[in-house]
């Protein structure tokens, strides 16, 4: 009992423990650096242009913008990514056909397309949705072949003796085996789309958290780059909470606690 | 219920292995035989033990009999037709769990019972061989919560669910402690008399064969071959040790047969 209270007290204040040491070094790094608030603006400074940011409501503007774009480029690589890593894991004819061709365009960055994705799809949502997609897509499929690969081959062993048919076989064993491995690609994946639309946003678009922190570069506001900087550091950690959270359903978790 | 009718199995494998394995000796590319001409025929409701050293193709000569692996020649058949694949006739109860492990104990036992139409009888059936096997209020749980002689139960549920004319077990009393072995044994004893399937059980305990056995067949070494077959005709509950003679004296001789020359 006394154990667990003292854990769940660590647990809830380390963090913000950590996160004042962190206020407090920069703080300490502003003042003995002697540089200019311009060139490194302090907590204080940071925090008050934020109030601003968000009286006149633009860094929901941009967050929302984001987010929508890291949503959509996500869920796309999602739905096509996780069958066809379902695809590549069963059938030994397309894997044969297809992974070579995954495998040379996987290491490829998302961003050595970004004149291309321009090119194609002009200026505006479209081209930072197709970097995002690209960025988690690859991922999504290799980690889902490799999940079913893995899938212990007595199950299927007892689905041919169940008679079961090839939806059966799908839905009844390939998707709960694979779901926490997949849960974790996911999680994995979500956090690289969310470093891609940053980058993407600084070229292809005139809105969201990457145009906000390059727009302020331009106007050398060093404290809206830095107001920017947290928010996309506050909705990873949101980000990977849910994507946390979603491992813990019961179906999901049969992995988890097994062996 | 039914008859099987092994006729000149053999099973070779290809070695496929580029390293050669310390001491098998094998190059790449060789054959290597496992089951060796093995004739044996069940009775309607009999059940069989099958004994023999370890790796002597025992796993596999009940593989072939489940339809998942095919022999190199000879015929197996089932009530004189021939196995050509899986089927859910002949359930196979693994040595490690075969339980599905997203799905609970009641839903695992559903699986064979799934193309019922009338949902009330189904559960009524359900639930009727989850307490035949004594986990009734453990219908909810994933096997992951059980212990292994409850999950090696709740397997035999499902297989008995379907209502199979065989049961195939690999094993089924393997990892679990003395005690929960010896009750298992005898429910598997008490399923049989009840029930009256034929039964094809492969362990590597001697006890457990004739204690258990209808028949008891021993495997030699690799290539395998039929060493011995031999119907045991003695009436249930057996007492192995010191009252039946005759199986206390077959007892020492599968001992023998497997190489230990003393036995407890």
């Amino acid at each position: 009992m006394m154990t667990e209270t003292h854990s769940t007290l660590t647990k809830n204040i380390a963090p913000v423990l950590s996160f004042t040491v962190l206020v407090l070094v920069w703080e300490a790094t502003v003042r003995l650096s002697g540089w200019d608030t311009n060139v490194l603006p302090g907590p204080y400074k940071v925090l008050e242009s934020m109030t601003e940011l968000i009286a006149n409501g633009s860094i929901f503007k941009h967050t929302v913008a984001s987010l929508f774009r890291v949503t959509l480029g996500f869920y796309i690589a999602a739905i096509l990514g996780i069958p066809l890593g379902i695809i590549l894991g069963r059938s030994q004819i397309a894997s044969i056909l297809f992974s070579p061709v995954i495998s040379f365009l996987r290491p490829i960055s998302p961003l050595a397309w970004i004149p291309l994705a321009m090119l194609w799809f002009g200026i505006g949502d479209k081209p930072a949705i197709f970097l995002i997609f690209l960025a988690s897509f690859f991922p999504i499929v290799m980690a889902t072949t490799v999940a079913v690969h893995s899938i212990n081959p007595t199950y299927f062993y007892v689905a041919a003796n169940f008679n079961f048919s090839r939806t059966e076989v799908i839905q009844k064993v390939v998707i709960p085996a694979i779901i926490p491995d997949v849960i974790t690609a996911l999680r994995l994946s979500v956090a690289i789309a969310w470093v891609v639309v940053v980058a993407a946003e600084m070229i292809a678009v005139q809105s969201g958290l990457g145009y906000l922190i390059l727009d302020s570069r331009n106007g050398l506001r060093m404290d809206y780059v830095m107001d920017g900087m947290i928010v996309i550091g506050l909705i990873g950690l949101f980000l990977d909470y849910i994507m946390r959270r979603l491992s813990r359903i019961e179906s999901a978790s049969w992995g988890v606690k097994q062996a | 219920m039914a008859h099987i009718q092994i006729n000149n199995l053999s099973r070779e494998f290809v070695n496929r292995r580029k390293k050669e394995r310390e001491g098998n000796g094998l190059d790449y590319g060789e054959k290597v035989s496992v089951l060796e001409n093995i004739n044996i025929e069940v009775e309607d409701g009999e059940m069989v033990c099958l004994l023999g050293p370890s790796g002597c193709g025992k796993s596999t000569l009940l593989r072939i009999l489940a339809g998942f692996d095919k022999q190199t020649s000879g015929t197996v058949l089932i009530d004189g037709k021939e196995v050509t694949g899986p089927s859910s006739d002949n359930i196979f109860v693994f040595q490690h769990s075969g339980l599905l492990p997203w799905m609970t104990v009641g839903e695992n036992v559903e699986l064979g019972l799934r193309h019922m139409e009338d949902e009330q009888a189904k559960k009524v059936e359900i639930q009727e061989y989850i307490e035949m096997v004594e986990l009734d209020g453990f219908e909810d749980h994933y096997p992951r919560q059980l212990s292994g002689g409850m999950q090696r139960r709740a397997e035999l549920a499902r297989a008995l669910a379907v209502n199979p004319d065989i049961l195939i077990m690999d094993e089924p009393f393997n990892g679990l402690d003395f005690l929960t072995h010896m009750k298992m044994r005898e429910e598997v004893v008490n399923m049989h008399q009840f029930l009256g399937k034929t039964v094809f059980i492969v362990t590597h305990d001697i006890d457990d064969a004739l204690i258990m056995g209808d028949r008891v067949v021993v495997f030699s070494k690799r290539p395998s071959q039929v060493k011995m077959n031999q119907k045991l005709d003695f009436p249930h509950p057996r007492i192995v040790f010191n009252k039946q003679t005759e199986l206390s004296q077959l007892r020492d001789e599968l001992f023998l047969m497997l190489g230990v020359s003393y036995a407890v």
